[in-house]
């Protein structure tokens, strides 16, 4: 997993609430047996036509916003399914952060397996980053995950909050099994006992 | 003596293995379950670091997403490329690895939530994982069951544990009893159109109340099922002599003696008085009326008496959301639910496709016609479930009454098989999602419950299934 540490980026403005999954990546995708190669698939049906034309008003589509970085959203952002071909298809464009007043949970912990930061502000001040997104590809947000600050492109900056061991995770660009295994005698103990108390579990 | 606690509280505490400062939990799992969409990845991750599965006799795969339900498919190999290779992998990946496994040739293949509970791999006081978000089914039991992504899925095969910080409580309360033609489908559709789809976000709902208790398991499982589309982590039901009853006999369900300690203990599954919910919600069952979704949201809920709502009627994002929902559904503010005309009705899914569901449906088309032109389906959730609807005489009533009768699997809940939607062809289905493009693109889907989905097929329009059962009274 690619380290997170500080990102300045354009940032594509999506508003519209409760973009699920399968808005962010429909079910045809998930085929694949891979991980890469789904950033050109993502939001499809928002983004493409039924013949695979570019739909020009999609903001991706628009010039400002092809090299997005960052996407702030609206309420519920990565609701449904738990296809973590979502969070592959997002990096895979070049998403590393996603900005929303609330994220779906599963959507939520698969972006920090995959080195993207999603970042839950209040309502207040998702309207703020909004509007700086809307500026297009002159505005650029910077994101310090060290310091945990949001900065706007006119110089706003905004605290945020993040959990210390994902942090820790996405700083360093660590593996989460890797550190699980450190912990195998802890396991091995628990199954002893378990074998005990609940022999049939 | 220690503080009371929750279900929720007293299942994760028996399942902490490691807590750090910081309150991140390792969260030992008993029950991995695993299909072809979301595992190709992890056990490709497993093979490229040399790591092995930590406890294959407690993972069970079956492929479901993206097998064909046509009846041909017993002679043939799967005719879509990227769907055959994907359940080829699961396969291997079952050989190789020495998981427990349902090939698509095995009676017992079904949808993976179906499956665990039939073969009595899912039992209370468990913790549940699975790719898949509708993981939450297996909380009717009382085991703490959610879905996971793919490196979760990688994390659990190489550890058997998940990496967990606690959610909240919520009690979800539903008092008195459901009145005739309302089903569990309506009380979970219900409760999503109380909190919405993201009130239970940060939280695992327990469901309870006289209406929960007088569910079957079949029911239960349809309300847990849906916690997920209201945000929640997991949704859970109190074991009782009707769950012990259902798991007992189970192939996987312990016998003996081990079945005594096991009931003993899962009588301890239970809120203790005075347990502390964040979040309480009441709902009378008395209240719940059958209902309908006219959106694209599994919130936008309303009883099959309503009429579709204005933009106007909501406020903030849901404005512009209704605005999408009602261009995307072809819909008019103002119109009569039972006025909208349906050219698809789907039966089955994760949600709806167990043998009382399929009861529920035969018992409003005994006897009668679906509508001239309509195109109507059922998928048995498991093979098993398909052998039982059979030997009941329920596939002879839905074959008379024209529908077509499948072979189990996801089918058209999700359409990664055969079985989709035509842009603006719309369906009244008995599964969980009603997302743009779910079950095909540009497709309309109305979710309802079994009954009401039948009735829609008989009427071709949304229609209120309290209606045809005074008919046939």
């Amino acid at each position: 997993m690619d380290k997170f540490t500080k990102l300045t980026g354009i940032a594509a403005p999506m508003p519209l609430v409760n973009i699920d999954t399968d808005m962010i990546i429909p079910k045809q995708f998930l085929k694949t047996i891979q991980r890469s190669g789904l950033g050109k698939n993502l939001f499809d049906e928002m983004r493409y036509t039924q013949d695979g034309a570019e739909i020009p008003d999609f903001v991706l589509n628009q010039p400002a916003y092809r090299k997005a970085e960052i996407i702030v959203a609206g309420d519920n952002f990565g609701c449904g399914s738990s296809r973590e071909h979502a969070p592959w298809a997002l990096l895979d464009f070049g998403i590393r952060c996603v900005i929303s007043t609330s994220f779906a949970d599963i959507f939520f912990n698969n972006c920090f397996k995959n080195g993207i930061l999603p970042i839950v502000m209040p309502a207040e001040v998702v309207a703020v980053l909004m509007d700086d997104a809307k500026k297009g590809e002159n505005a650029r947000i910077t994101v310090d995950l060290e310091a945990q600050t949001i900065t706007t492109s006119d110089g706003q900056s905004f605290p945020f909050e993040v959990d210390s061991h994902r942090k820790h995770c996405l700083l360093n660009g660590l593996d989460d099994i890797g550190l699980t295994l450190e912990k195998a005698a802890a396991i091995d103990a628990f199954e002893a006992k378990n074998k005990t108390l609940h022999p049939w579990a | 003596m220690t503080a009371p606690r929750t279900l929720y509280d007293k299942i994760w505490d028996d399942h902490v293995v490691h807590q750090a400062e910081d309150g991140t939990c390792l969260l030992y799992i008993d029950r991995h379950l695993v299909h072809e969409v979301t595992s190709p990845q992890a056990f490709e991750g497993l093979r490229m670091t040399g790591r092995t599965v930590r406890a294959p006799e407690k993972t069970i795969a079956v492929p479901d997403h993206n097998v064909p339900t046509t009846l041909d498919r017993v002679s043939g190999v799967i005719a879509n490329e990227e769907s055959r290779i994907q359940v080829e992998a699961l396969d291997k990946n079952a050989k190789d690895f020495g998981v427990n496994y349902y090939p698509v040739s095995d009676v017992r293949q079904g949808i993976v939530h179906i499956v665990g509970p039939e073969q009595g791999w899912t039992l209370p006081g468990m913790t549940v994982v699975c790719g898949d978000s509708h993981t939450a089914t297996h909380g009717a039991f009382g085991a703490l069951a959610h879905g996971i992504g793919t490196s979760e899925v990688e994390h659990v095969l190489a550890t058997q544990t998940l990496i967990q910080k606690k959610s909240k409580n919520m009690k979800v309360e539903i008092t008195g009893s459901l009145r005739p033609g309302v089903t569990a489908k309506d009380i979970t559709l219900s409760v999503i159109g109380e909190t919405g789809t993201a009130g239970g976000t940060g939280y695992v709902i327990e469901y309870c109340g006289q209406a929960i208790r007088e569910l079957s398991m079949e029911g239960r499982m349809t309300v847990c099922n849906m916690a997920i589309e209201g945000g929640a982590r997991a949704g859970l039901i109190a074991p009782d002599e009707k769950t012990f009853a259902y798991c007992m006999g189970r192939p996987h369900a312990p016998k003996g003696a081990a079945w005594e300690a096991a009931v003993a203990y899962w009588k301890t599954l239970f809120t203790d008085e005075g347990a502390h919910f964040d979040k309480v919600i009441t709902i009378k069952g008395e209240d719940i009326a059958p209902v309908v979704t006219w959106g694209t949201s599994p919130e936008d809920v309303l009883p099959i008496t309503g009429t579709v709502p204005s933009p106007s009627d909501f406020t903030g994002g849901k404005v512009e959301a209704a605005q999408r929902a009602l261009d995307y559904m072809g819909l008019t503010p103002g119109m009569k639910l039972t006025d909208i005309k349906i050219d698809t009705v789907f039966i089955g899914s994760c949600t709806n496709g167990r043998i009382e569901d399929l009861r529920a449906a035969a018992a409003i088309l005994k006897g009668k016609k679906i509508k001239d032109g309509m195109r109507a389906m059922v998928v048995p959730g498991s093979g098993l479930v398909r052998a039982q609807a059979e030997e009941e005489g329920l596939a002879q009533i839905f074959i008379d009454a024209g529908f077509e009768w499948r072979l189990a699997g996801c089918s058209m809940c999700l359409a990664m098989n055969p079985d989709q939607l035509s842009p603006g062809e719309r369906c009244a289905a008995t599964s969980n999602r009603n997302f743009e493009g779910r079950q095909g693109r540009g497709g309309r889907t109305h979710l309802l419950s079994p009954a009401m989905a039948a009735a829609a097929a008989i009427t071709g329009h949304l229609t209120d299934v309290r209606e045809m059962m005074a008919e046939t009274v």
